[in-house]
């Protein structure tokens, strides 16, 4: 099979080109930077360009669509232009251009809505209820994805949540540099339980949906490894791996969600060149409970994580070296 | 009086009502007027007819006031899904009786005989016949049983909800009645105004919701539509003089003679309908089954799901004799709890020695001559002031001489003995008494200063004389002196005892500890009685001559039935932890014992005040053959600590529960051997080696499947984990007015008489048992059962824990396994397990384990200060670890 991977020279998207390369396909990428991924031959390009999309899907079997910008902060008009006109424009030139399988990964947060999750599986994407303008995007695309798909056009939403391991610069990245300066508090008392996903098992799912597309199309699936972990286990995991101190200081859950949101709108009126500090989104995300039922993921995608939690950590300390 | 006004269909969109069930038909009156009246019915025939299937009887409901049919919605709804489940299909009819619900307003007042010839009227023009079960709530339960008594020949059962059928001419009608029928409140209170219904709407607990609540008042919108709520409530008849007192009295007669199946699901909480029509409900159909829901009220059919105890019921082939079937073993080895005090009755030797009674700083000895003459005087005094065979007394009276006496003087003249615990606090105790409804409740000034106080019912009488004024305070009609007095008279008199109980007769009701939900009441016959005494003389070889020495209170009671020389030691008896080991070495040397029986709070007191023993003490011990620690486990640690001190003894454990005293038991090398087999076998379940059944005990475990249900047939294969299911000659008769919890204690256990004890574990080769948890803590994870004990275990194997819980969060079937310990030194406050000690938890723990949560103490029972709720730990670590606020669990 043909596939195009956009969005490959991210953590993720990477890992992903790769799982789909070793699975014996005909790989492309497509993103603005080269991938550095080996086996695949990058196409570089954006997906706000429709030139470059119809140029990207051109012979393509399949699709696996991970491009988006991703951010705690930013303007609301780039998340739209990226998220949603992006994920449109791929969906639109994919559909003209014969391809059968699309593969979109979406977050999560697509449907949270603030409150703790304990368990729930996979809930309809909802860009009315959602934290910020990132999830609120990506719940407008999953929603366009799915609403493409049709026989003859496979289209599988897969949600992995909080995805780190070595070389991330999203979760891991933020928390150890944060760590380093001192500015990590742990919010609340730390025991909210969180599933995270270590990369590898993120884009082995990937792989995964792709392969179970026509089984399995019309579907949105959460992706974690399966262990969920509370916030302070995971981040103490990730800081010791990493060679700093774990956060020793406490900021009371209530008020880092209050200081979050003043400061998410402090920023909005004068965007500094870093994101903010603290966000509502992020706080909410830290100090309450996100863990999900994968028997149903596991089952159709007749997938299950190869990397646990311990063993990530084991090669996030050997890569931090 | 209302104006006439025609029968409609309710409005659509009530919830919870199936808009098909509703019916209008047109009923012609019996009564000569050549009137007919228009009613409006629910009814779910042609529910079932959709799906082909024969009925198997009906369940003709009757509402009370100021409800209408909507209040059996569930059961017509549940009936119909069974129907299409497969199991037996019962049409349901609901009426909505005239002047109420959607049926006609007549402009007729109707008296009670009116009602019930109304409700004739209606299964006539229906054309019912055959195989019906009523079904009453409040006064429809009256008109319901009308309808029974008026049809045998279609009655197959009764079912009532919270109801009354007679109205005791020496007690008070209840307040809010009285109140209601003042002359100048009733026609405000329920016709003019909607208080009367919003009153008893307001009486369900947990609170009805707003839509519910609508759905009630929608035929009793306006005071044109209310006229039948004030006619019902005029018509209670509250005397003699009533209009309708004639026919409460010839319905409540003739159900003396109904003895066809018969339920009662009562909620207690009913300020109007309280426990004591139950009491008189019973007394008239004694063979009835009976279910009282704790917390449940005057709205019952809102509060609990009454629908599913129906039909269970129903399904369980109701009228089917219950009972176990006499077993021949039992009345062969049958000896009465009173064979020894008939058998040494002219002994000068000693039967009882307390080390510390209560008002002395000696020691007393009871002579097996004076306790056997004390307990026949009690036995002729409490009969001489009424006390009758198949009287409930309740006994609030600390262990002690006092105490066994009476046991044994209310035995003896088949009164029931109710014993609870004061280790339930007053709450409890007060549920507890309530629910047993004794005729007699001897206490303490103390215990009955709270009788009087809260109400609980029963005559009272004082373990000491009291002045007149405070007699009277606390209602108290005599003193056990006087009923010695009494007694005593009565015998010199020529009287004889009464003939004595029979093997199959109650003999008393004992109450949980509470420690694993609600304390339930545990029936015990003569027989099964007999039977512990025989198991525990069996296992312990205890019998005439033993000296024994009882520091947990059950066993000193025992003492005269097993013929025993029995001391108790000096300590508090209500707190087992204020036993020292010179207390025990005292009792020891006052009786030459060489059994000691007590409770595991107690030896770890024993263990902790060792230090204090003389020369003198250790060599009284010395004597010692036997010990046992009852009521829960202990560690092989503090028993072999406890071994050290009585070196010459046999340490025993054994595994029981009140409803079965005394099941499994293991000695201290019995569990060290059982320790080292586990070792050396690669089963990782783990859990408490409790050792074999006793002589007359077998023990079968029912597998739990993939869900974590015990739906296994109960076997005795080995290493299956399932629920333990127990059965003896001591296991208990059942539970007292708990029929559905009584036939699920019994459920898939086929002939005889088991009980499902609510504990999981399994069997291993050599036949011993193991207890891994119970049942409702079971972990349902995404890896499958977990029981906790055995993770438990492990993880107390790290250093620094000092005892753990293992809990389940989340949804069933995706549990996360979460340990919460306490940590030696014990922390200051509840926080999440530093990364480096939740390592060496995972570790050892050897399941994945999400989170681990460290706190200064783990909650346990009061009783025996070792039983952890992980249910109620379960609920605050979900809190927690969503990210709650961090309280102390």
């Amino acid at each position: 099979m043909r596939v195009l991977v956009t969005g490959a020279s991210g953590l993720l998207g990477g890992a992903t080109a790769a799982a789909i390369v070793a699975a014996g396909n005909e790989t492309v990428t497509f993103q603005r930077r080269p991938s550095g991924v080996v086996g695949v031959s990058d196409l570089l390009g954006s997906v706000t360009d429709p030139a470059d999309v119809a140029r990207a899907v051109r012979g393509a079997d399949a699709v696996v669509h991970l491009a988006a910008k991703v951010s705690l902060a930013g303007d609301p008009a780039e998340f739209e232009a990226v998220n949603v006109g992006g994920t449109r424009a791929l969906l639109d030139a994919a559909r003209a251009a014969g391809v059968g399988r699309f593969v979109f990964v979406s977050s999560p947060s697509v449907a949270h809505t603030g409150g703790s999750i304990a368990g729930d599986d996979a809930l309809p994407a909802d860009p009315f209820r959602t934290r910020g303008d990132y999830a609120r995007s990506k719940a407008i695309a999953e929603r366009l994805a799915l609403a493409a798909d049709v026989a003859g056009f496979a289209v599988v939403v897969v949600r992995p949540h909080l995805v780190w391991g070595p070389g991330d610069t999203q979760l891991v990245g933020r928390i150890v540099e944060r760590a380093r300066a001192g500015r990590l508090p742990l919010l609340g008392h730390g025991a909210a339980l969180i599933d995270t996903t270590y990369v590898d098992n993120a884009a082995s799912a990937i792989a995964a949906a792709l392969e179970r597309a026509v089984e399995v199309h019309g579907n949105s699936y959460v992706v974690t490894n399966g262990e969920p972990r509370p916030v302070a286990d995971i981040l103490a995991g990730i800081c010791l791996a990493s060679g700093v101190a774990p956060p020793a200081w406490r900021v009371p859950a209530g008020l880092a969600r209050a200081a979050g949101g003043l400061i998410e709108a402090v920023w909005r009126v004068r965007p500094g060149r870093d994101e903010p500090p603290m966000t509502r989104f992020l706080a909410e995300q830290l100090s309450t409970s996100h863990w999900f039922d994968q028997r149903r993921t596991r089952a159709d995608l007749r997938w299950s994580p190869a990397v646990s939690i311990d063993e990530g950590l084991r090669r996030l300390a050997e890569s931090a070296g | 009086m209302t104006v006439r006004t025609t029968a409609s269909l309710p409005p659509r969109g009530l919830p919870g009502l199936d808009p098909r069930f509703s019916r209008l038909l047109q009923v012609p009156s019996s009564d000569g007027s050549g009137q007919a009246h228009t009613w409006h019915h629910l009814d779910n025939l042609e529910a079932l007819e959709a799906q082909g299937v024969e009925p198997v009887g009906t369940i003709l409901c009757v509402h009370g006031n100021p409800t209408w049919s909507y209040l059996w919605r569930s059961l017509l709804s549940r009936a119909a899904d069974d129907a299409a489940a497969g199991r037996p299909a019962w049409r349901v009819i609901a009426v909505d009786q005239l002047e109420m619900g959607f049926s006609e307003r007549t402009g007729t007042a109707r008296t009670l005989a009116t009602r019930v010839a109304d409700l004739g009227d209606f299964t006539r023009a229906l054309g019912l016949a055959g195989s019906v079960i009523t079904l009453g709530h409040d006064w429809g339960g009256v008109v319901s049983l009308g309808w029974a008594v008026d049809h045998p020949d279609d009655l197959a059962g009764i079912a009532l909800l919270n109801t009354a059928i007679h109205q005791d001419p020496t007690e008070r009608i209840p307040a809010p009645l009285r109140l209601a029928l003042r002359r100048q409140v009733l026609e405000r209170a329920t016709v003019q105004t909607p208080a009367f219904l919003e009153i008893t709407l307001s009486l369900a607990h947990p609170p009805l919701d707003p839509a519910t609540k609508d759905a009630y008042r929608a035929p009793y919108l306006g005071a044109h539509r209310r006229g039948g709520i004030g006619g019902f409530v005029a018509d209670i008849p509250v005397d003699a003089s009533h209009e309708s007192h004639t026919e409460l009295e010839r319905i409540a007669a003739a159900l003396r003679t109904t003895s066809v199946p018969t339920l009662m699901l009562w909620g207690p909480r009913d300020p109007i309908f309280g426990d004591r029509y139950l009491d008189d409900l019973l007394e008239r159909m004694p063979h009835a089954d009976v279910h009282r829901f704790e917390g449940a009220g005057h709205l019952i059919a809102e509060d609990v799901d009454y629908a599913a105890a129906v039909l269970g019921w129903l399904a369980a082939a109701p009228g089917a004799p219950t009972g176990p079937p006499a077993d021949p073993d039992i009345f062969a080895d049958y000896q009465p709890l009173w064979h020894y005090l008939e058998e040494f009755h002219n002994s000068p030797l000693p039967a009882i020695v307390e080390m510390a009674p209560p008002g002395s700083s000696e020691p007393r000895t009871v002579s097996w001559s004076l306790l056997a003459r004390r307990v026949d005087e009690i036995a002729a005094g409490l009969r001489v002031i009424g006390v009758r065979h198949g009287d409930r007394v309740s006994l609030l009276v600390p262990p002690g001489a006092d105490l066994t006496a009476l046991l044994y003087a209310c035995v003896r003249i088949g009164a029931v003995v109710v014993v609870a615990d004061a280790g339930l606090g007053l709450r409890g105790l007060t549920r507890a008494v309530r629910g047993a409804r004794p005729d007699v409740i001897i206490g303490q000034p103390k215990g009955l200063a709270a009788a009087a106080a809260l109400g609980w019912p029963g005559r009272r009488i004082s373990t000491a004389r009291l002045p007149e004024s405070a007699r009277r305070t606390l209602g108290v009609v005599h003193a056990i002196a006087d009923l010695v007095d009494l007694g005593a008279a009565e015998l010199a008199a020529g009287s004889a005892l009464p003939v004595p109980p029979r093997p199959g007769d109650t003999a008393a009701v004992l109450f949980t500890s509470g420690s694993t939900g609600p304390a339930k009441g545990v029936v015990y016959t003569h027989a099964q009685l007999s039977a512990i005494r025989f198991a525990l003389a069996g296992q312990y070889g205890v019998g005439p001559g033993t000296g024994l020495v009882a520091g947990f209170a059950p066993f000193a009671l025992l003492g005269p039935a097993l013929g025993t020389r029995s001391a108790t030691p000096d300590m508090d008896v209500t707190q087992p932890a204020t036993l020292t080991a010179t207390a025990v070495a005292d009792a020891v040397a006052a009786v030459d014992g060489t059994v000691v029986f007590l409770s595991p709070a107690a030896i770890a007191n024993v263990v902790a005040t060792s230090s204090a023993l003389s020369v003198s003490d250790r060599a009284a011990l010395f004597g010692v053959r036997t010990f046992l620690s009852a009521g829960a486990p202990v560690s092989e640690r503090l028993l072999s600590a406890a071994s050290e001190l009585m070196p010459g003894a046999t340490a025993h454990t054994p595994y029981g529960m009140t409803e079965g005293l005394l099941m499994t038991d293991i000695t201290l090398d019995g569990i060290r051997a059982a320790a080292m087999d586990a070792a050396a076998s690669s089963d990782a379940r783990g859990g408490v080696c409790v050792g074999l059944p006793t002589a007359t005990t077998t023990v079968r475990i029912s597998a739990l499947d993939a869900d974590g249900v015990a739906s296994g047939e109960p076997l005795a294969t080995a290493h299956v984990t399932g629920e333990i299911v127990v059965s003896a000659p001591h296991v208990k008769d059942h539970y007292d007015r708990l029929w559905i919890t009584d036939s699920a204690s019994r459920a898939g256990t086929g002939a005889g008489r088991w009980h499902r004890t609510g504990d999981v574990g399994h069997l291993d080769a050599a036949g011993r048992l193991w207890v891994e948890g119970r049942l409702p803590h079971i972990i349902s994870s995404p890896h499958g059962i977990i029981t906790p004990v055995g993770p438990e275990q492990r993880i107390e194997s790290v250093d620094s824990v000092a005892r753990a819980a293992v809990v389940g969060v989340g949804p069933a079937g995706i549990q996360q396994v979460v340990a919460i310990v306490e940590t030696v030194p014990p922390a200051k406050r509840v926080s999440v397990a530093d990364p480096a000690l939740a390592a060496r938890l995972r570790s050892a723990a050897a399941m994945p384990i999400a989170g681990v949560l460290v706190v200064p103490r783990l909650p346990t029972d009061i009783r025996h200060n070792s039983k952890i709720d992980r249910t109620a730990l379960a609920a605050w670590a979900t809190g927690v670890l969503a990210g709650g606020r961090m309280t102390r669990p």
